[in-house]
């Protein structure tokens, strides 16, 4: 079956900034597919452009056999989309907000007025319903937001770092709405930062960085590019290091790494918790005072770290994405 | 045909979106009316003094003026609306929906005719307490005001293009004062157009805001029956040389409008 989304060759810069640099997408029906990378890695410009709010300067894309760039109003009819930007309009009111939608997306009078009403519910926002939207807390706009992609019940959606912002009640709520709204057929295309998101929810992740996939797989498969299992020993003093590391040694079956911040001591293993009980006895022969430690399989953030060169979360702080590639368009 | 009724219904629904807001806000709308009421008072008062009209009273004579001052002013609503409108998020949400493109800007044209509306209940409800009067009967006097709610709408489009090639909101003020200076003082507004300089006499002859001008003293019956006739044909014909001008000034700002609003919507 031919993909509902897909992109080859994408390039978007902007001035001296290559935001895009060659992306291919392919995301059949009912699927969902995540794009990972840290802020700045060309995620929220690959959305832009697959939502027909941006033309690349090459490259084709198509959703549900609808060509992006040629006809981007039959685009718009199969779309919804969330982005980091809260689409929201502050002084109508939540339902008004939704209302709207519903009306240009030519659903008529009743039923953009219970589909509203519908997903003011199913979006905890019933309570504040007719309350204008810029006495909203954050974590509000960012439902109401959401709540807007959903309004047409597109195919396609695009949700751009869906979860940022919100609390993590909110958050598991609304990967429940994704499974739901993924079994019933939408496909799904999510851009995040949060690695355990992607995890969740996604068939299919692709990690980019500066533009570029640099590693494409489920998450299993990309776990397994960095490797097995390992035990991860956190020391009470950071004297004991050099210590603990000798000890362990013997039980490695690749390079050990340490952390002199954190006093821990990473150790790539094969054989699961036999070795981890033969690692503690030594450890506590060697009187090494522990704190904590682990038998731990590789997360996302491994496979982030390893390709990249960089820790996903480090990236939160240098500033939002979203404003940093409008601010570079003007 | 069925495009055209979706684009209509897609501007009906973005002009409701801007009425809600302006009750939303009343402070910028109290604010925006308040200063026609200004305007009349400090010209009725201060200068009203100092300016003669021959067989008439300069009160009555200002109004007219006045109207077409605010109706252009007023314009300037649409501008900072729509710049505004750039800077939000929601123009985000809009550029994806499957809505007409043109609507965001025909919408905002269309809900600032209520805006003008209100603006000329207020202007002729202090025009009324300063001393105008309407002598020609009500059947010309809504004439008057339908001719400046036309010629209004027609500048809500100059001062749309301008908001849409302003950096932000903040500049729009002072880009449309650029415009809405020289239009309204050289011209009847004010002070009869024959007492001033040879070339500024012309250009206030032929600016469509004498004619709008002159055209709703004519209807409102405030031009007194010892004043010459004008003898140039844009202030002779004045409802229609105003017609002309509405047309035209919609012919041209309408497209470049929505070209300049998808354009800027494209660049993003």
């Amino acid at each position: 079956m031919a993909p509902i989304i897909e992109a080859s060759g994408l390039v978007k810069t902007y001035g001296e900034v290559v935001a895009l640099d060659g992306l291919d997408l392919e995301v059949p029906e009912a699927t969902v597919l995540a794009l990972l990378g840290p802020n700045g890695a060309g995620k929220t410009t690959a959305v832009s452009i697959l939502t027909t709010l941006v033309e690349p300067d090459s490259g084709a894309a198509t959703i549900a056999g609808a060509d992006v760039f040629a006809e981007p109003d039959e685009v718009r009819k199969r779309i919804g989309l969330s982005g980091q930007f809260a689409a929201v309009d502050e002084h109508l009111t939540g339902f008004e907000n939704l209302d709207m939608i519903g009306r240009l997306f030519r659903l008529g009078r009743t039923r953009s007025r219970a589909r509203a009403h519908e997903l003011l519910e199913q979006f905890d926002l019933a309570f504040a319903a007719n309350r204008p939207v810029k006495t909203y807390s954050g974590g509000m706009r960012r439902r109401l937001d959401l709540a807007g992609a959903l309004v047409g019940e597109t195919p396609v959606l695009f949700l751009d770092e869906p979860t940022t912002g919100l609390d993590p009640r909110s958050r598991t709520e609304l990967w429940g709405v994704i499974r739901d709204l993924v079994a019933g057929g939408t496909t799904l295309l999510l851009t995040t930062q949060y690695l355990e998101e992607a995890d969740r929810l996604a068939d299919d992740i692709v990690v980019i960085d500066n533009g570029r996939e640099i590693a494409h797989g489920t998450a299993d498969e990309l776990k397994s590019m960095v490797g097995g299992e390992r035990i991860e020993v956190t020391l009470m003093s950071t004297d004991t290091i050099e210590h603990a590391r000798s000890v362990l040694e013997q039980f490695a079956v690749g390079d050990l790494w340490t952390d002199e911040r954190t006093r821990t001591v990473v150790v790539p293993i094969s054989g699961g918790p036999p070795v981890l009980t033969q690692a503690l006895r030594a450890l506590d022969a060697g009187n090494v005072q522990i704190r904590d430690v682990g038998l731990r399989r590789p997360t996302l953030d491994d496979v982030f770290l390893s390709l990249t060169g960089h820790v996903a979360e480090q990236e939160e702080r240098s500033g939002d994405e979203s404003n940093e590639t409008l601010e570079e368009a003007r | 045909m069925e495009r055209l009724r979706h684009a209509f219904a897609d501007r009906a629904v973005i002009a409701k979106r801007n009425v809600i807001k302006i009750k939303r806000v009343p402070e910028v709308l109290v604010f925006v009316l308040i200063s026609p009421i200004m305007f009349v008072l400090l010209f009725a008062y201060v200068f009203g003094g100092s300016i003669d009209i021959v067989g008439g009273s300069y009160r009555e004579f200002l109004i007219g003026g006045i109207f077409a001052q605010t109706v252009i002013f007023g314009a300037t609503f649409t501008g900072a609306g729509l710049a505004d409108d750039m800077q939000k998020g929601i123009i985000n949400r809009f550029r994806s929906l499957p809505m007409s493109r043109a609507a965001v800007v025909f919408g905002r044209t269309a809900s600032d005719v209520v805006y003008n509306v209100l603006s000329l209940v207020i202007m002729a409800v202090s025009g009324f307490i300063v001393g105008w009067r309407i002598n020609n009967g009500l059947g010309d006097a809504l004439l008057g005001f339908g001719l400046l709610l036309l010629f209004a709408y027609a500048f809500s489009w100059i001062m749309a293009y301008v908001g849409l090639l302003v950096p932000s909101v903040e500049v729009i003020n002072n880009a449309a004062f650029m415009v809405i200076f020289p239009l309204t003082f050289v011209a009847n507004t004010f002070v009869p157009a024959e007492n001033l300089p040879t070339v500024l006499r012309t250009f206030a002859e032929w600016n469509p805001v004498s004619a709008v001008t002159q055209a709703a003293r004519e209807l409102f019956g405030n031009i007194p029956a010892i004043t010459p006739e004008p003898d140039v044909w844009p202030l002779e014909n004045a409802a229609l040389y105003t017609l002309i001008w509405v047309g035209i000034i919609i012919a041209v700002f309408a497209p470049l409008s929505v070209r300049r609003y998808r354009k800027a919507v494209a660049k993003t």
